[in-house]
Order: C-alpha cells, then sequence, then structure tokens
C-alpha cells in the first residue's frame, strides 16, 4: 500500500480525493457539528449528512425544499422552475 | 389526470426512487408523460423531504409551498387488492384544489400531519449515502454492510431496505421482501401510512 492511500469525503452529494488526515478531521468536525456521518476507514470513505434538525427546520417551515434532478436524457429540471404552478409531487420506484 | 388538469397552472413532477435510470427507464417511456419525469438514485429527495417509502405524494401551491405533506396514494387501482388504497379520493381531492373548488389543508393541520426526520433517520441516510457512492465504485459488500446499518437504524424505511436490495442481488418483490413485510406488518406496524384525511 502507498504511503498515502488517500481518504474520500462525500459532502453534499459531492465527493473530494483528501489525504487520510484531512478526511477524517473533516469528518469528525462535521460530527461534532451535529451532522450525521457514515465512515468506513477500512474503504477509506465518510459521508457528510444533513442534520435532523436542519431538515426537520427546512420542513416545518412549509417552504417546499428545491431540487434539481435529471430526466432520462439527463436533463436537469428544478422544482423551483415551476413556481407559479400547482404542482402534485409523485415519489415512485420500479422495486 | 395530467392532460385535464394541465391547461389549469397545473403539473406532475415524477421521481423515480431507483438504483439507475436504466430501472425506470420502462416506467418513463410507457407512460410517455410530458411533464417533468426524473431519476434520483442518491435519495436527493428522500433526504429533503424525509420519504421513508413510496409512492409518497406531495401537494405544492404557486408559492412554492407544501399544501399537502407525505402521503400515500396511487394513480391507478392496480395494487387496491394488496393496499387497500383506492385511488378515487385522491384524484378528486386533487381535481378539487387544482380547479380552485376546494382549499388544500390549513397550515396548522399540515403541520401537525407532517413528519419529520428523526437523528437516526438522518444516521441511516449517511450510511445509505456511503453504501451507494461504494456501490457505484463496484465495491458491492463494503456497500451491502452499510445498506444493512442504514436499515437497522430506520427499519421503517423502505426506500432503504427495500429500495436497495436491487442493489445487494435481491429481489425486491421476492421472498425476502415477503418475509421482511411479514414480519413488519406483524409486530403491529403499517407498511403504508396514509394520512387521515
Amino acid at each position: 500500500m502507498a504511503d498515502n492511500p488517500g481518504f474520500t469525503v462525500i459532502d453534499g452529494g459531492r465527493a473530494a480525493d483528501v489525504d487520510e488526515v484531512e478526511g477524517t478531521t473533516r469528518a469528525q468536525r462535521a460530527e461534532a457539528s451535529g451532522r450525521p456521518v457514515a465512515i468506513d476507514r477500512a474503504e477509506r470513505a465518510a459521508y457528510l449528512g444533513v442534520s435532523a434538525a436542519e431538515r426537520a427546520k427546512a420542513l416545518a417551515s412549509l417552504e417546499a425544499p428545491d431540487f434539481t434532478l435529471p430526466d432520462l436524457d439527463g436533463r436537469l429540471h428544478s422544482l423551483s422552475e415551476q413556481r407559479g404552478k400547482k404542482v402534485l409531487l409523485v415519489a415512485y420506484a420500479s422495486w | 389526470m395530467y392532460e385535464e388538469l394541465r391547461g389549469l397552472g397545473f403539473t406532475v413532477i415524477t421521481v423515480a426512487v431507483d438504483k439507475s435510470a436504466d430501472d425506470a427507464r420502462p416506467w418513463i417511456e410507457t407512460a410517455k408523460p410530458t411533464h417533468p419525469s426524473l431519476v434520483d438514485t442518491a435519495h436527493v429527495l428522500a433526504d429533503l423531504y424525509n420519504l421513508v417509502n413510496v409512492p409518497t405524494i406531495l401537494w405544492i401551491d404557486e408559492r412554492g409551498r407544501i399544501v399537502r405533506p407525505n402521503d400515500v396514494a396511487f394513480g391507478t387501482d392496480t395494487f387496491k387488492q394488496i393496499t387497500g388504497l383506492s385511488a378515487a379520493s385522491h384524484l378528486a381531492a386533487l381535481r378539487a384544489w387544482v380547479r380552485g373548488e376546494a382549499p388544500a389543508l390549513p397550515e396548522a393541520r399540515i403541520r401537525a400531519l407532517q413528519s419529520l426526520p428523526t437523528d437516526d433517520d438522518q444516521r441511516a441516510r449517511a450510511e445509505f449515502g456511503l453504501g451507494e457512492w461504494l456501490w457505484n465504485q463496484g465495491r458491492t459488500e463494503a456497500a451491502a454492510r452499510h445498506f444493512a446499518k442504514a436499515g437497522e437504524l430506520a427499519p421503517h424505511d423502505f426506500t432503504i431496505r427495500r429500495g436497495t436490495m436491487p442493489m445487494r442481488g435481491i429481489d425486491p418483490m421476492g421472498p425476502q421482501f415477503r418475509e421482511m413485510l411479514g414480519s413488519w406488518v406483524k409486530a403491529g406496524n403499517p407498511y403504508y401510512r396514509p394520512l387521515a384525511e
């Protein structure tokens, strides 16, 4: 194994390659600030999530959280583009 | 229903909570929808809206406000015998709201009906997120460990427990799903949680 095999931190859905010290430091800092952290030292990766308090506050405001997701052709669409219309949001799955 | 109401300042956005666009492709290509039909492999929507199962529907008004929180509704009666839920009552309520014949729920009622995420829900979503990243790297065994941990943290979250089955080589309609569902229901827990109104 190389001296510095690296570490991946996934934050806000984006993966960044950093060294192990930097990666574990970021994970610890996120955890200390109340964020949920999933870490796998063997796989050298950590995922920094969003706290229940932050998500609950946003939902309780009743302001619909904006999102941007791709269609089948990879074209991105946001909820906010539909402002001015009533929206039925439907989550489903093939499973 | 969309074609009927689209002229009234209304749209539908569908979001497939699936491991890949190809899983959702046959559904979308069969329906040929003209409204946005999106794919959410990373559970972005689940994280933002505290989705724990599908189908889940929400109503959002012209100002971008949630006026009907997470609810269970089907577009057709295909699964009525299994779910006990008929499509008609939701469609009638939706029509009345879109046509302006009936208001949506009052804010206090919306808040009372909302289900907000707990720390364990968000820990489960972080475990899912790490698992999903590992799975996309081809590190499927490590991914499966994090999916399992996520399921233990949030046993009511079937976007995780059932939704990751195809990523773990498990048939999401097969015996392992039926066993999971059976013990969940036997313990007195509902699989679908439609709103009381």
